[in-house]
């Protein structure tokens, strides 16, 4: 069978995120990197493959977004994808999660993965929702935020927990998974694997490779537009106490409980 | 097409509180729209009682459907369906989990705009426009629609609003699933992992996370919250209920409990959105992080930076003394 793993480029976690205000959109200047969520979406397709329960001919990573995203499909591969596809073009700019969701439908169109995994959320978008959208544009079912899945023929079973508690869903593939952070401790790549991921296929794709609909994705095909940012209300700021001496600390946070009445 | 359809979550007999909110929501927005909101229910035997409560929150009309329960398939094939009729601009649901993916299949399904973590909506020009925190809470951003519009609510970001109207009118419909809902099916639901403790009645909770480092590490939480006494209980977040090392019954969060203690306190919790939806409201907060960068620090009205293993045994000694 053939897995394809949704990943995407996103600000690195030092990084202070931020609307540019010329443009309305993040600002993706400065430090980039392989979104973290997307590390346990790569280890669970490289589980299923050394698990035995089915054969894994081939991991493909795939992204959607401008040059530079390259950098986060180089890792995916460094952390055991096969090889990957580049979506990019300048009509995709400005796409909503729907039309972000359609053209990743028709890229994996192009692969038909038996089963296609994703994070549980991009650290810069926190939709949490791209693949119940990809799902749907394929016709195949999906589940999100699962942390546990076992592969048996073309069933999974899966597990998350949902309002009322763990729910254990059996999944028949095709299917469209997104995977929660608990699933499983992504390996660290070998030193070999990042000097080699250079060297494994790599394909950009266009909109019209893929037969994107151009009316469809962009600022033009988008249902929804985001604008008019503002700061959220300001809320007094905390005593942060820096823990030096922690006898002190300890003293300090007592009498702030104190002054609470929290020790009555 | 003023009209506004919400989505009820119901379980066991009774509405999700959130899915509640929502419909309260969404009256009052078709009331301004000039139109009417009409509520959705998908599942096995849904009893009329049931859904004409809806009315009292201000539901006009409740659809019921017929279909398992717990999965996002068959609700967008009734909500799809209902679309195509015509009568309906927008949907709206409460925050939680199914929601998310109801909510974001039906937009691909119906070529609508969706916003999620919904927090405010108003009517503007007769229509309907959304705020949504983005980036970490740091900015808000306001969605606005070209045509249909799906609202995804944050968790508790809608009052639970009775309007004192009566029942609403049942209509039970046919829905047809689609190949891709009749692919997944629920084998269990709702499992109650660990013990069943309760965190909602205390009025002191200390909470623990992944910082904690193992299972054992909770020991510490535990200890701290025998030092305050009875009032106090040990809750968790979800990345530490799913390692199995505290019972889902504490968990605090989108998918867990929502509390508003005089005192929450945090020991190794980087204070992620769904995990400050349930606790945000609480009197005092409290966190114990070793980076200083934590998100939780935020709303913290008292941060302490440094390592719990070693803060948190001093302090229960200190509060085990000065309780005496
Ligand atoms: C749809 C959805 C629903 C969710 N629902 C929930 C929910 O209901 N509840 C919930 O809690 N989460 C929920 N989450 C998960 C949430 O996004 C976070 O992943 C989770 O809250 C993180 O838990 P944590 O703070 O324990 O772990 P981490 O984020 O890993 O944080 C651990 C923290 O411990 C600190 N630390 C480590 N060692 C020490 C030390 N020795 N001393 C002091 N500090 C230390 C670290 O600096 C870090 O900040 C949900 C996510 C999604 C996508
Ligand atoms: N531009 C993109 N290209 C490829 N995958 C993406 C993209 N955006 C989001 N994803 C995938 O969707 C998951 C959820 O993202 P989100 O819905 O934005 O929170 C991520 O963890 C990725 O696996």
């Amino acid at each position: 069978m053939k897995i394809a793993v949704l990943v995407k480029e996103v600000p690195d976690a030092a990084v202070q995120k931020r609307i540019d205000p010329s443009t309305g959109r993040l600002d993706r200047s400065g430090e980039k990197n392989l979104n973290p969520y997307d590390t346990h979406a790569i280890e669970a397709a490289m589980q299923i493959k050394e698990g035995g329960a089915v054969t894994v001919d081939e991991i493909v990573a795939v992204t959607m977004g401008p040059e530079s995203a390259v950098r986060a499909l180089h890792k995916a591969v460094s952390l055991g994808a096969d090889r990957s596809v580049h979506l990019s073009d300048q009509a995709l700019a400005g796409s909503d999660v729907a039309a972000t969701g359609y053209a990743l439908a028709q890229v994996l169109r192009r692969e038909s993965p038996d089963l296609v995994l994703l994070g549980q959320q991009s650290d810069d978008g926190e939709c949490y929702t791209i693949g119940a959208v990809v799902a749907e544009y394929l016709g195949q079912p999906s589940l999100t935020q699962v942390i546990k899945l076992d592969i048996a023929g073309d069933e999974l079973t899966c597990e998350r927990q949902a309002e009322y508690g763990y729910d254990t869903v059996k999944v028949k593939l095709p299917a469209v998974i997104s995977v929660g952070d608990a699933i499983n401790e992504p390996r660290y790549p070998s030193l070999k694997a990042i000097m080699g991921a250079k060297k494994k296929p790599l394909e950009t794709v266009s909109t019209g490779d893929a037969e994107i609909d151009a009316s469809k994705v962009g600022v033009d095909g988008s249902h929804v537009s985001c604008g008019d940012f503002k700061a959220p209300p300001s809320k007094s700021a905390g005593l942060i106490i820096e823990d030096e001496d922690t006898d002190d600390t300890v003293q300090k946070i007592i009498a702030w409980l104190d002054e609470r009445k929290l020790l009555a | 097409m003023s009209n506004i359809l919400v989505y009820a979550l119901h379980y066991e007999g009774a509405f999700n509180k959130n899915s509640l909110g929502a419909v309260a929501e969404a009256s009052r927005l078709a009331g301004e729209l000039g139109g009417e909101a009409h509520a959705v229910m998908v599942g096995e035997s849904i009893s009329g009682d049931l859904a004409g409560q809806l009315g009292g929150y201000g539901a006009a009309k409740v659809f019921t459907a017929e279909g398992p329960e717990g999965l996002a398939g068959p609700v967008i094939d009734t909500m799809g369906k209902l679309f195509d009729g015509g009568d309906y601009q927008y949907a709206v649901f409460g925050g939680g989990l199914l929601g998310f993916e109801i909510g974001a299949g039906l937009a691909a399904r119906i070529n609508a705009g969706v916003t999620m973590e919904v927090t405010g909506v108003n009517v503007v020009d007769g229509k309907l426009v959304a705020e949504r925190p983005i980036l970490g809470d740091s900015s808000i951003s306001t969605s606005r629609y070209k045509d249909k519009g799906i609202i995804i609510a944050r968790l508790n970001a809608f009052e639970v609003k009775q309007n004192g109207g009566g029942a609403a009118t049942v209509e039970a419909i046919a829905t047809e699933l689609s190949p891709q809902a009749q692919q997944a099916n629920i084998v269990t639901r709702g499992e109650q992992r660990g013990a069943d403790v309760d965190i909602e009645g205390a009025s002191i909770l200390i909470a623990g996370g992944r910082g904690l480092g193992k299972a054992e590490g909770f020991e510490l939480c535990d200890d701290l919250a025998k030092a305050f006494g009875n009032n106090a209980a040990v809750a968790a977040t979800r990345a530490v209920v799913d390692a199995g090392w505290y019972p889902y019954a504490a968990q605090i969060g989108q998918t867990g409990k929502t509390v508003s203690p005089k005192l929450y306190l945090a020991a190794g919790i980087s204070g992620a959105i769904q995990h400050k939806v349930g606790m945000q409201s609480s009197e005092n907060i409290v966190a114990i992080n070793k980076d200083a960068n934590a998100p939780i620090f935020e709303f913290s009205d008292l941060g302490i930076v440094g390592d719990l293993n070693k803060i948190l045994p001093k302090l229960t000694e200190a509060v085990k003394a000065r309780k005496g």
